[in-house]
């Protein structure tokens, strides 16, 4: 098996690219992340590693802006994520510029995933050990979505995923509590997902919110830790709950 | 139209030219350039070869009810009438139509490859193109050859989302967007018309018939423009063609022959 994992642009017998296995257990072990849609609103959460006390905490934003109404939050090696960032950001403004109209997150989505592809099928190069998690509305129909995309360049859109560390745990509670929601109720969801493997703390998750109107808006610690709070009282209360009738009987 | 990325990329240059790909609908091709001495001499000669003046007449507006689309049909080579019967407006799609004025060739070619280029965005976004959009990508195209020759002076009319859309395009590389255009040798004569029986809020018919009257009258003062007068309405469900009547009858139409008092008569004269 070791044989086949040099030159990329070769099979394995049994049908595997291992240059984009390994990229996926890169991703693997990249910082969780995790997005929820709701009806109206669309909701990117990010843990944060404690930084580093000299570190200036405000270069390290884990959630970006491609436009004006998509976002893009990533696990894996973010120095490949600053690369396909920035021919993003090109291409959102390219579109803008010949056919003068904003992209839709579809289409971004797709030249993400196009470009991860290409580097799995050329000579010489190595594919982009990230999976991103994409936001946004669609331009003219105000519709939110959420897509992903990984190393293998394949893409869908979710109501709901996560990609990095536990992802598997976190997609599980998802899919054990996902309903539609919207405003607050999408964003206690998200950060309620990520609390399933993250430390509970405002300063160890990042979240960033996109609404039609008001684009993307990165919440403070502060608002983050209130909404902590709230979660932390509501599973106490339904500890209580399930506790205080048997105790009755 | 490619945006200078020279200062971002970095690891790119393994395949430089794989980068075309990418954005791989908007990279317009491009060929060798001729091997002479003085290169802007013979690009000057190969306009001036080209150079048509545009002899025809078209026109399109925006009103109430949609795009009303009209021209003629006559094609002509110098002094010579070489056609009655062209097809000046072209289909691009069920719901967009461009007009040709200039080089017959370069306006069909290119209008049938932007009718390509527009269903490979639809099936690529699942959505149709815009207007807008499909009139930058011909406007993109036609720049990138601007100095070579292409004659287009076009009109691109389309029912989008946004609804009724009208641009004008031409092969110096302008776009234009507006309510009301006309184009070619007839056009001072047809503007004259259109401009001053031009109302926003007429019904179909009406601007049906403010389109024809404004091509016949370009027909008979412009030796370029003649034949028939086609007149096209694009509305909501795509468009359709309304009517197309010789310019000869309608002249009988609008200035009908009407008998006249004889006051001398010619008589015989009795030999003398």
């Amino acid at each position: 098996m070791a044989r086949y994992d040099r030159a990329i642009t070769v099979f394995s017998p049994d049908g595997h690219l291992f240059q984009v296995e390994y990229a996926l257990e890169a991703v693997r072990k990249g910082n969780a992340a995790v997005g929820v849609r709701g009806t109206d609103t669309v909701v990117l959460g990010v843990e944060k590693k404690s930084a580093a006390k000299l570190q200036d905490s405000r270069s390290v934003r884990k959630i970006v802006n491609l436009d004006n109404h998509i976002a893009l939050a990533c696990a894996g090696l973010k120095a490949d994520a600053r690369v396909l960032i920035n021919r993003a950001r090109i291409e959102c403004q390219s579109h803008r510029l010949t056919v003068e109209d904003p992209v839709t997150v579809e289409y971004i989505t797709r030249y993400i995933a196009g470009l991860q592809q290409k580097y799995t099928q050329s000579g010489g190069v190595r594919p982009f050990g990230l999976s991103t998690l994409i936001i946004g509305f669609d331009p003219y129909t105000g519709v939110p979505s959420l897509y992903q995309t990984d190393p293998s360049g394949t893409f869908s859109a979710w109501k709901a995923n996560a990609t990095g560390r536990n992802s598997n745990s976190i997609r599980e509670f998802l899919e054990k509590n996902y309903k539609e929601t919207s405003g607050q109720e999408t964003i206690k969801l998200a950060i309620r997902a990520l609390l399933e493997v993250v430390e509970s703390g405002g300063k160890n998750i990042e979240v960033a919110v996109m609404t039609k109107d008001q684009g993307l808006r990165q919440l403070e610690e502060s608002e983050i830790d209130g909404i902590v709070a709230e979660i932390e009282a509501e599973k106490a209360a339904a500890e209580a709950a399930k506790k205080g009738p048997a105790r009755d009987a | 139209m490619k945006l200078d990325t020279t200062g971002l990329e970095s690891a790119l240059p393994l395949f430089g030219a794989n980068c075309q790909m990418v954005d791989g609908f908007t990279a317009a091709p491009a060929f060798e350039l001729p091997t002479t001495l003085d290169f802007d001499g013979f690009q000057k000669e190969a306009i001036q070869m080209v150079k048509p003046a545009k002899g025809t007449t078209t026109l399109a507006f925006i009103f109430k009810e949609g795009v009303m689309v009209a021209a003629d049909s006559r094609a002509s080579m110098g002094g010579y009438i070489s056609s009655q019967s062209v097809k000046k407006i072209i289909e691009i799609n069920p719901y967009m139509l461009g007009t040709m004025a200039g080089g017959a060739a370069d306006c069909q070619f290119w209008h049938r490859n932007l009718g390509i280029k527009c269903r490979l965005h639809e099936l690529a976004n699942k959505r149709r193109i815009s207007v807008t959009g499909a009139s930058k990508l011909l406007a993109n195209i036609l720049y990138s050859y601007r100095g070579m020759g292409l004659s287009v002076g076009t009109m691109i009319a389309g029912w989008d989302e946004t609804g009724p859309g009208l641009y004008y395009v031409d092969s110096e590389g302008g776009r234009l967007k507006g309510p009301r255009f006309s184009v070619g040798s007839g056009s001072p004569y047809a503007y004259g018309v259109l401009d001053s029986g031009y109302r926003y809020d007429m019904s179909i018919e009406e601007a049906a018939e403010l389109a024809r009257r404004a091509i016949y009258h370009a027909t008979f003062r412009d030796g370029a423009s003649g034949g028939v007068a086609s007149v096209y309405h694009v509305g909501p469900n795509g468009w359709k063609k309304l009517s197309g009547d010789d310019v000869g009858e309608l002249h009988y139409k609008y200035y009908p022959v009407t008998p006249s008092t004889v006051e001398q008569e010619m008589v015989e004269v009795s030999a003398a």
